[in-house]
């Protein structure tokens, strides 16, 4: 985005008007992360800031909402809840998203767009229709009000974002890598985990993290399944909002925002190093 | 590979592999294999996606036409109705059998079950039923007399008619109340009184609304999505983080933050005063209106945007652009005629999937009025997750990878 | 049908929470011989539950060895209901309801008819308790534990010292009291106010609601404010917005202006003109009533009921329980004067029909939206 030596003057004016429009965009992006850091400091239980804030006064700043947080037996039951969740539906989304997708991608796959439909499909339905669908399907099998309950629905929400994201990452294979191991000698099971693995992580990778952030940060199909047992962070932040507005549940998303960013960043430093392990400069 | 036993043939049909198969078969039956093997791969999730989501969903599907309370808790009314033609009032058969399965009802503490489906149909069902039940019990014939002494509703033939077009076990009538419409007590399918249309207007609404928050988000996506395509891939991945953080920030946090930002005492208010922009009086309306909904809805929907955008450009190499300005054209012309309709691709997935996706969120609400599942805690916030149907899910598909 | 009752921030409780585990372990050890069983009860959450939690809760698991599991999903109460029984897995033992859901739920058969004088405790004078509950309040399948109001509140910052408004008049009123009002995205309780604020007697408005040219009436009452008003949804918005002052007025439940008021020392003041007072109460699921007997009869005696009144300013059901009402357990303050019942604030109430309401709510909400989005 250097500008050229041989710009005009106008170029160069549209330049800095061009940068200055979307460092406004940006700014409209981050607006609410960028209140929402400093309202959790907030020493009272609104979410407004006070004069004292304003004033920079020590006095209007505390700590108390993340002492609230992590003090909390609920909060830290939501948190581990969350996780395990997110963590189950996760693998269970990338292994099954994984395999079909493998399949998927083979040349002799009778009926591709069909099954292609059917398996993103959780992502297409109205969420609030798929969630009363599954609660009252589940309750018939008393799956609701359990882990499994939500895990499964959590994994079939989840996989689209894994099958879109490796039968993308397949789409470019290059299929006479699998024919040269098998000519070499290679068990499939071999070919699969030295050949086919290596070169579609990064899709199984963001497919992954997408599963796992539907999963983490979802509320309606939880409100439907889960029982007081399974309550996650995205509820508790929900009752949150509805029985009480405290700043308890903007230290949450402040942290929460924290641990995006570690993700990110390390998904970045792993496309760097995926790019650098096959040779390829970074495009 | 080459073996001397292979018989010498002549022609493609004769070709055979090296155990004496002929060629076209074992071909076949190695696309058989390949085929079972793909299948086999897909299987396990096409099994789960299909006990797990399908299913439930055409269960909830039937639901929306399942009638059963009529004929289930008025066993004997609803059988009785059968040979009424609906003129005047039915015959003292049916008012006994309507007593009978009043008092039946309260005895077996079901009758509230259809006394809930009625009074959806029509207002004072719910009490006329409670109330002529108590006194059920002790009626004596003539029936007719005594239902209608108990409560006087019952020599209204349009009460009569409602619960004959009840009886059976399948109903229109949700899917006639999403379009303002209803069963006149007749049966014909007529309008809503006008202080009871609500659908059709919220569905115009929604529409307005989304085209103009798709429109936004359009204008406001594509400068964003150039530079991060036009940049180095380290600060363009760096400025990713930025459109990726709201993306991924609690939609609840979002929208509360939005209010505190927006509202008359709020963050941006008090930043227009104190720079002097607007007087303290002056303070602008911007949250609980339009402006509020459309300014929230652009941010939460911009990154949706953005993403389809921003993987089109991508692919877009820079030459082009340089071989048009050097060929004469000026910015603009090279602009509007050889960058702009090569990233057409990318607005189109883009704009698709942000109407999409402000519709479902603006009328999440609306569509389950008059349904089953209206009871259900339909306040309930919807996470916006991105979701793509069909052709675009490609551009999304690309950018996922790159990540 | 959202009502969340807030008095004191659940914050507050959740140190004690921590103690209550240690106390149940230590209860479990001691009462392991008899059979401790846990019960699932469902309640609003926020404040309310934390009143019901050190009223009866903490008292009962000390007593019993019971576990008590608290679910927060009073505001779906009659829909989770009907949903369990559907799929034949009823896994709640006590829901906290409003008493026109359990009208809905009795005539259904989803919640088990209560005997009053068998299932409950007769007040310490020995008067029976289907005599000693406020007259009227004990439903068939239903019994209450409070009775809360729907007021509405104002900023007292926000109108001159010797100008505060005090009826429900003032708040039509834009000429004299301008300013924004914030008041519930529902029928209930908004077209009750329109119509005494129209001149139509308290005693009289649910008679004048039951014709068209009443309901009428009320949309056009309220219309001469509509572009005034600010329409909130969740229970924690009016005490917020009138302390932003985005609002002059709030319609609120008056425990949580109580709490504002109180515990957070907000400028708040009740119009207590024209309150709208409904009961809240106990229902059980069909087939729990063995399990939850013991734990009944202790929660809805007279010294529980005057307890739960320490920590939030609802008024206890029965008339024996009133006059044993103190104290705030928090800050000390007499409770009287902020109750619904309490003389002065009662003058005007109007008791929420519930029977019209169960009539008539589907179509007046529907007409109340399609009123709302013109």
């Amino acid at each position: 985005m250097a500008i050229p030596s041989y710009a005009t003057r106008g170029e160069r004016i549209w330049h800095w008007v061009f940068c200055t429009l979307c460092a406004l965009i940006f700014l409209f992006l981050i607006g609410p992360i960028l209140v929402i850091i400093p309202l959790s400091f907030n020493a009272e239980p609104y979410f407004t800031f006070s004069d004292k804030m304003l004033s920079l006064d020590p006095e209007g700043f505390s700590l108390r909402w993340y002492q609230d947080f992590f003090t909390s037996d609920e909060w830290m039951r939501a948190i581990k809840n969350s996780i395990i969740i997110a963590i189950c539906a996760t693998v269970l989304a990338t292994v099954l998203g994984t395999l079909a997708a493998l399949g998927l991608s083979s040349r002799f796959m009778p009926f591709r767009n069909t099954i292609m439909a059917i398996l993103i499909s959780p992502m297409i339905v109205p969420l609030i229709i798929s969630a009363a669908a599954m609660f009252f399907f589940f309750s018939k099998l008393g799956l609701t009000q359990t882990y499994l309950g939500v895990i499964l629905a959590h994994t079939a929400l989840g996989i689209p974002f894994v099958v879109i994201t490796v039968t993308a990452t397949l789409s470019g294979f290059d299929h006479s890598l699998t024919r040269a191991a098998h000519s070499l000698g290679a068990s499939p099971s071999r070919t699969f985990f030295r050949i086919i693995l290596p070169l579609v992580t990064p899709g199984v990778v963001s497919g992954a993290l997408f599963a796992f952030i539907t999963s983490f940060d979802e509320v309606v199909v939880v409100l439907f399944i889960a029982g007081p047992a399974q309550t996650t962070i995205p509820i508790k932040m929900w009752s949150g909002i509805r029985e009480e507005i405290s700043p308890t549940i903007l230290a949450v998303a402040t942290l929460l925002v924290l641990v995006s960013i570690m993700l990110l960043a390390t998904l970045e430093m792993i496309r760097r190093r995926n790019e650098r392990l096959r040779g390829l400069t970074p495009s | 590979m080459s073996d001397s036993s292979v018989p010498a043939t002549s022609g493609p049909e004769g070709l055979t592999t090296a155990d004496g198969v002929p060629l076209k078969q074992s071909l076949n039956r190695a696309v058989r294999r390949s085929r079972l093997k793909a299948l086999l791969l897909v299987a396990p999730l096409l099994i789960f996606i299909g006990l797990a989501f399908v299913m439930p969903i055409f269960d909830m599907l039937s639901r929306s036409v399942d009638n059963p309370e009529v004929s289930t808790y008025l066993p004997r009314t609803s059988e009785s109705l059968t040979h009424w033609d609906g003129e005047g009032l039915p015959d003292e058969a049916a008012y006994a059998a309507l007593a009978q399965d009043l008092a039946a009802g309260l005895k077996a503490r079901n009758l509230g079950r259809v006394a809930s489906r009625l009074n959806y149909e029509m207002s004072g069902m719910r009490s006329l039923f409670t109330k002529s039940a108590r006194k059920a019990g002790r009626m004596e014939p003539p029936f007719k007399e005594a239902l209608i002494k108990a409560d006087k509703d019952w020599q209204d033939p349009d009460i009569w008619r409602l619960i004959k077009r009840e009886s059976g076990l399948y109903t229109a009538s949700y899917y006639l109340a999403a379009i303002d419409r209803q069963f006149s007590p007749t049966g014909e399918i007529v309008e809503k009184p006008e202080y009871l249309q609500i659908h059709v207007v919220l569905f115009i609404r929604t529409f307005w609304m989304s085209a103009v928050i798709t429109g936004l988000a359009l204008l406001l996506a594509y400068p964003v999505a150039w530079l991060l395509a036009t940049l180095p891939a380290g600060r363009g991945n760096l400025l990713m983080i930025l459109v990726l953080l709201p993306f991924w920030t609690s939609l609840l946090v979002r929208t509360t933050t939005w209010i505190a930002i927006l509202q008359q005492q709020g963050v941006l208010n008090d930043m227009l005063v104190g720079v002097g922009l607007i007087a303290e009086e002056a303070r602008i309306q911007m949250i609980y209106n339009k402006t509020g909904t459309i300014i929230a809805m652009t941010h939460i929907l911009l990154p949706f945007m953005i993403l389809p955008l921003y993987s089109v450009m991508k692919t877009i190499p820079p030459s082009y652009m340089h071989a048009a300005r050097s060929l004469g054209a000026g910015p603009v012309t090279a602009f509007r005629r050889v960058y702009f309709p090569q990233t057409l691709p990318g607005i189109g997935a883009g704009s698709i999937l942000v109407f999409i996706l402000s519709i479902a969120i603006t009328s999440r609400r609306h569509w389950w009025v008059g349904s089953p599942v209206a009871s259900l805690p339909t306040s309930s916030p919807t996470t916006c997750r991105p979701r793509s149907i069909g052709g675009w899910q490609r551009p999304l598909a690309r950018f996922c990878w790159s990540w | 049908m959202s009502v969340i009752k807030k008095i004191i921030p659940s914050r507050s409780g959740l140190p004690l929470r921590g103690a209550l585990v240690i106390a149940i372990a230590a209860a479990g050890m001691s009462a392991g011989a008899v059979q401790a069983q846990t019960l699932n009860i469902v309640s609003w959450g926020g404040a309310y539950s934390d009143s019901q939690l050190k009223a009866y809760h903490e008292p009962w698991e000390k007593k019993s060895g019971d576990t008590i599991i608290n679910i927060d999903k009073s505001s779906n109460a009659l829909s989770g209901l009907r949903a369990q029984v559907q799929a034949g897995n009823v896994t709640w033992d006590l829901v906290d309801m409003l008493p026109s859901d359990a009208l809905i739920a009795c005539s259904e058969g989803l919640i088990e008819p209560l005997d009053a004088d068998t299932l409950f405790a007769p007040a310490p004078d020995g008067t029976p308790a289907s005599e000693d509950f406020i007259e009227g309040s004990l439903g068939e399948c239903f019994v209450p534990q409070i009775v809360y109001s729907n007021i509405v509140a104002f900023n007292t910052e926000m109108f001159p010292g010797d100008k505060q408004p005090d009826s429900i008049d003032d708040v039509f009123n834009l000429e004299e009291f301008p300013g924004k009002r914030a008041l519930q995205k529902k029928p209930i309780n908004n077209l009750e106010w329109a119509l005494v604020a129209d001149g139509v007697a308290p005693e009289d408005v649910y008679a004048t609601l039951d014709t068209d040219e009443g309901i009428e009436r009320a949309f056009a009452k309220l219309d001469t404010i509509k572009d005034s008003v600010i329409w909130w949804e969740e229970g924690a918005q009016p005490p917020q917005l009138l302390a932003d002052k985005e609002v002059a007025f709030a319609s609120a439940y008056n425990g949580r202006i109580f709490n504002a008021e109180v515990n957070e020392k907000q400028p708040f003041s009740i119009v207590w003109d024209a309150q709208v007072f409904e009961l809240d109460g106990w229902v059980v699921p069909t087939g729990k009533l063995d399990k939850v007997k013991d734990y009944l009869m202790f929660a809805t005696d007279t010294q529980r009921l005057a307890d739960q009144a320490k920590y939030i300013s609802y008024g206890p059901a029965r008339t024996s329980s009133a006059s044993l009402v103190s104290t705030h357990a928090d800050t000390g303050i007499d409770m009287k004067p902020h109750m619904p019942t309490y003389g002065p604030n009662f003058e005007t109430a109007i008791p929420k029909d519930d029977e019209f309401w169960a009539d008539n709510l589907d179509e007046l909400s529907q007409r109340f939206n399609a009123w709302l989005a013109r």
